[in-house]
């Protein structure tokens, strides 16, 4: 065969082109939702970079007044400036919003995998576990967990967890079930790579991405369900600041000063928009052209 | 009513483009060939050459983002390049057909075959209930399906490939088309049932009457169905001429390749002919004729100047400056034994 | 006489499907889909033997039980003499390797070339670590790619590109025995010829024992020593290449070798090379399982399962079928009417 060696037919510069790193500036739902999301965290972070007041610091001769150049966006009904509360709440939901999807993530994803691998009794048990999970209502089980575990953050790592597990799991394991009859991977059993290998380095990337995908709008949830723990008293405890309980707080003021309870509830709903455009924009990019 | 003087379907000049973020992909580049009455045209080149986006665009069917940006196709006469939407609705099953490649994909899972055979007539045609169905009965019939009452009321996946390929042909002529392009139906059936589609597309052609373009990279295959061919090579129509000419004298080396190339139980040939190298790439093709890179018989003019589709005597032509060579080749070596 | 490299006695393999609750409550047996029906066959070292049917035949089947990815419901497969089961240890495991049908999912997608093949040889310790680049740039040597490959993923390469990656992947275990499961079919015809042809070259250079499953008689010619048909789970005829296709005894083989479609212009015969779809394998039929579509069917063919038979050339050359030595041979050349 004495002809010149093959080349690959689209040149390695053609497809670093169509990857990630030259599109993600033109796509726009990815670059919103960086934006939007960005923009909370930065605050969140810089928080005392931005904020002139303690989030705790009460003032009872300046309760409940309008924005101001001294209050941005004026006081609560304890004359604690709504501005600080808003963005040190937001650093104590942001983070733990992330850090309670992460468990439920690695449980799941792990328990997805050798369910769909291996199949037989292990898929059986984890299938019936995943249905008693799935049977009780979501904010049901949450609460009364919170209520059981007694209030607080470490509660809220500890309900999520147990319930939220769940989704990651059913979609790692249908992925993998699909995934796993690919001639690939059949040529990494021929080869003698062990399951291990087979599951963590050829299976799992590629289908980790629907998981990630999920992790965003899971995100969301669990906010949700975070700030309506604080908003029913069991979540967050004071006085360290959170969004359910700022709007808690704020409803017997709605019609008079409804910015108390608005606020926070905006920064819920953009932290949602946020993570729904970055969702969009990886599925988006994830698509070759 | 007298016969439609002409052709049937005359491509001429033909571009398709497709923007990508690079570039753009030239996909079909100047292609020009015509299919008569009752005619049946093979058209092949390996993947990628633009045929079955040649056969799209005589379709309209084009997928976006790929657009016809030149050339005509004429059908019976009328531009369809430049026809409204619903025109070429209007055409579609009735005028002209198309069998696609993978029956799985091309059936709708969800729907009984005997429906969808009888959706056309019951929709176009305007037949009631039971006259579509009886149509849909009497053209699985015509197809070869056994037993058509009960199968057709089985669903696609119910079926085996080479019966799903049927009822798409079936599906193909329950509007009487003139013509029926066909993208490489067979290339995914078992040797087997490729040889009783084809007998039957044959069959068929002789009874109705209809004009046939059968895109597949196969020459083989060509061999059995078709009286006229036309080879493509990235995205340029190389050669047109009847098959037994062709065949016996091809006149482009990438003909010659692909002739040479074919498996063939009866050969006792100790290595296969292949044809070398790939094919260029088409968002800047390479000037000059686009298959010097891979031509035993390149010469230095080859490398510079458009080489257009040239006609030869005998109602053949060539892309070829040199269309002598392959001829020579094949006498010295001939490709077709035993006959 | 020595050991044949491989070897396999009695292989049966099926799958169950349907075996659904409503079945279940009516007690009704689950389907079987009987793929591997009771299969001897055997492999010299240095021999390419050729595997051939329709789909459904259990061609696959067979090649994945003989590789270590089906655990056989009966029977052996024996390396050497040894039977070998379906763990397997990383030296064996070595031994054979497998090419692969479909160009487009036989590779990660999200691997490099270089990442692919470096994982086997590190996992194997196949080469000392800082010989590894090396090695791949030889292996993409030997299947006729250049050494930029070696950083493209799968995604930027054509069909028959992909197939030769494939091929250097498993080359990259140096086994001796290569199981190629329908490695042309998904490519075109022209390029079908190039991995023919490498394969054939890659046989020569290192010695290579192959296996070669196919659909398509025309394709197995050029590359193996000797064929074996299969059909619905069995070996229907096995003999030396050019022996089978000058005088092939099966009905199965005759159809088979007719339906190739020829390079002669002309119109063939309108019959076509073998009437009706390859059966399902859940319902086998009885008797001969070929008779329903065979045009030499007789009453005994509808009650008798003949078994492989030898002929006057002696044990070379088998089929099992009740005529294979007594009907005249068919012609396999389609008859060809010329027409204008």
């Amino acid at each position: 065969m004495a002809t010149a060696a093959l080349e690959p037919v689209t040149p390695l510069a053609e497809d670093k082109a169509r990857g990630f790193a030259n599109r993600w500036y033109r796509t726009p739902s990815f670059v919103a939702g960086v934006l939007i999301l960005g923009t909370l965290l930065g605050l969140a972070l810089a928080a005392p970079l931005v904020t002139k007041y303690s989030p705790t610091a009460q003032d009872l001769h300046h309760t409940l007044q309008g924005p101001s150049s001294q209050h941005w966006l004026g006081t609560d009904q304890l004359g604690r400036d709504v501005w600080s509360r808003l963005v040190y709440a937001g650093r104590v939901d942001l983070k733990v919003g992330f850090l309670a999807v992460l468990l439920p993530f690695l449980i799941g994803t792990t328990l997805g995998s050798l369910a769909g691998y291996y199949g037989g009794k292990l898929d059986t048990l984890v299938a019936y576990m995943v249905n008693v999970v799935v049977a009780f209502p979501f904010y049901v089980l949450i609460i009364a967990m919170a209520f059981v575990l007694g209030p607080g953050e470490r509660s809220i790592y500890i309900a999520i967890t147990f319930v939220g597990w769940v989704s990651y799991t059913r979609i790692i394991r249908a992925e993998i079930l699909v995934a796993k009859r690919r001639e690939y991977v059949e040529a990494a059993r021929v080869a003698g790579l062990r399951d291990s290998r087979i599951i963590v380095r050829h299976l799992l990337p590629n289908v980790i991405m629907q998981a990630i995908i999920f992790a965003m709008s899971d995100i969301i949830l669990s906010l949700a369900a975070i700030v309506t723990l604080g908003y029913l008293g069991l979540g967050i405890q004071p006085p360290t600041p959170d969004w359910g309980d700022m709007i808690a707080g704020g409803q017997n003021f709605i019609t008079t000063k409804w910015q108390l309870s608005a606020f926070p509830g905006l920064c819920v709903v953009l932290t949602g928009l946020g993570l729904s455009l970055l969702a969009d924009g990886i599925n988006d990019l994830m698509r070759p052209e | 009513m007298s016969e439609p003087a002409g052709p049937l379907l005359e491509v001429r000049d033909l571009d398709v483009r497709i923007p990508i973020s690079r570039g753009t992909v030239r996909a079909v580049d100047g292609a020009s060939f015509t299919v008569g009455v009752g005619e049946a045209m093979g058209l092949v080149g390996e993947s990628g050459c633009g045929k079955s986006m040649t056969l799209r665009a005589v379709m309209g069917l084009l997928p976006r983002p790929a657009v016809i940006t030149g050339g005509q196709v004429l059908f019976e006469g009328e531009d369809l390049a430049k026809a409204r939407a619903s025109r070429l609705r209007d055409l579609r099953g009735k005028g002209i057909a198309m069998i696609f490649q993978e029956p799985m994909t091309a059936l709708n899972p969800v729907m009984k075959v005997g429906a969808q055979i009888a959706e056309a007539p019951f929709a176009h045609l305007g037949y009631g209930r039971r006259k579509s169905r009886d149509r849909a009965i009497e053209l699985m019939q015509l197809v070869g399906i056994p037993d058509p009452e009960r199968r057709s009321q089985s669903y696609p996946h119910e079926l085996s490939g080479g019966m799903r390929q049927r009822v798409m042909i079936a599906i193909a002529l329950s509007c009487e088309p003139r013509l029926i392009l066909c993208d490489e139906p067979t290339t995914a059936l078992d040797v087997t049932i490729q040889d009783q589609i084809l007998k039957l597309l044959l069959k068929l052609r002789e009874e109705l009457g209809m004009s046939i373009v059968f895109v597949t990279h196969d020459l083989a295959v060509v061999a059995q169905t078709c009286q006229s061919l036309a080879v493509m090579y990235a995205g340029q129509v190389v050669e047109i001429g009847s098959v037994h000419e062709v065949f016996h004298q091809p006149r482009h080396p990438y003909t010659l390749g692909l002739l040479r190339s074919v498996p063939d139980p009866d050969d006792v040939r100790d290595v296969l002919d292949s044809i070398p190298g790939a094919p260029p790439d088409l968002v800047s093709p390479p000037e000059g004729c686009r298959f010097a890179a891979r031509c035993t018989f390149a010469q230095d003019d080859c490398l510079e100047g458009d080489k257009p589709l040239l006609p030869l005597e005998g109602g053949r032509a060539s892309a070829c400056i040199y269309p002598d060579r392959p001829a020579e080749s094949v006498r010295e070596q001939p490709v077709i034994t035993g006959v | 006489m020595s050991e044949p490299l491989l070897a396999v006695r009695g292989l049966e393999k099926h799958f169950v499907v349907a075996d659904t609750l409503a079945r279940k409550l009516r007690r009704q047996p689950p389907d079987v889909v009987q793929a591997v029906a009771g299969v001897d066959l055997e492999v010299a070292r240095g021999e390419v033997l050729g595997l051939v049917g329709e789909s459904g035949c259990g061609k696959s089947t067979l090649g994945r039980c003989i590789v270590g990815l089906y655990q056989p419901n009966a029977g052996e497969v024996l390396w050497e003499g040894e039977p070998l089961g379906v763990r397997r240890d990383r030296a064996g495991r070595r031994r054979m390797q497998m090419v692969f049908q479909d160009p487009y999912s036989s590779l990660n997608p999200r691997m490099t070339v270089r990442q692919t093949l470096s994982e086997l040889l590190r996992v194997h310790r196949m080469v000392p670590r800082d010989r590894i680049d090396e090695r791949c740039r030889e292996l993409m040597d030997l299947v006729g790619l250049g050494a930029r490959s070696l950083d493209a993923h799968p995604r930027q390469f054509s069909g028959g590109q992909r197939q030769r990656v494939s091929i250097a992947r498993a080359l990259a275990l140096e086994p001796e025995l290569l199981v190629a499961d329908e490695p042309v079919s998904a490519l075109d015809v022209s390029v079908q010829a190039t991995v023919l042809n490498l394969l054939d070259e890659l046989r020569t250079r290192l010695g290579l024992t192959m296996l070669f499953i196919a659909h398509n008689m025309a394709v197995v010619r050029h590359v193996c020593d000797r064929v074996s048909v299969m059909y619905l789970g069995r070996i229907v005829e096995t003999a030396p290449t050019a022996e089978l296709f000058a005088n092939p005894r099966h009905p199965d083989t005759q159809g088979l070798l007719k339906a190739v479609p020829r390079l002669v212009p002309g119109r063939a015969s309108q019959a076509p090379a073998m009437v009706g779809d390859p059966p399902s394998p859940i319902n086998p039929p009885s008797g001969c399982r070929f008779h329903p579509r065979c045009p030499l069917a007789q009453q005994i063919c509808h009650e008798v399962d003949p078994a492989l038979a030898a002929g006057p050339a002696g044990e070379v050359h088998e089929a099992a079928c009740h005529f294979a030595w007594t009907a005249p041979p068919a012609s396999h050349q389609p008859e060809v009417v010329e027409t204008g």
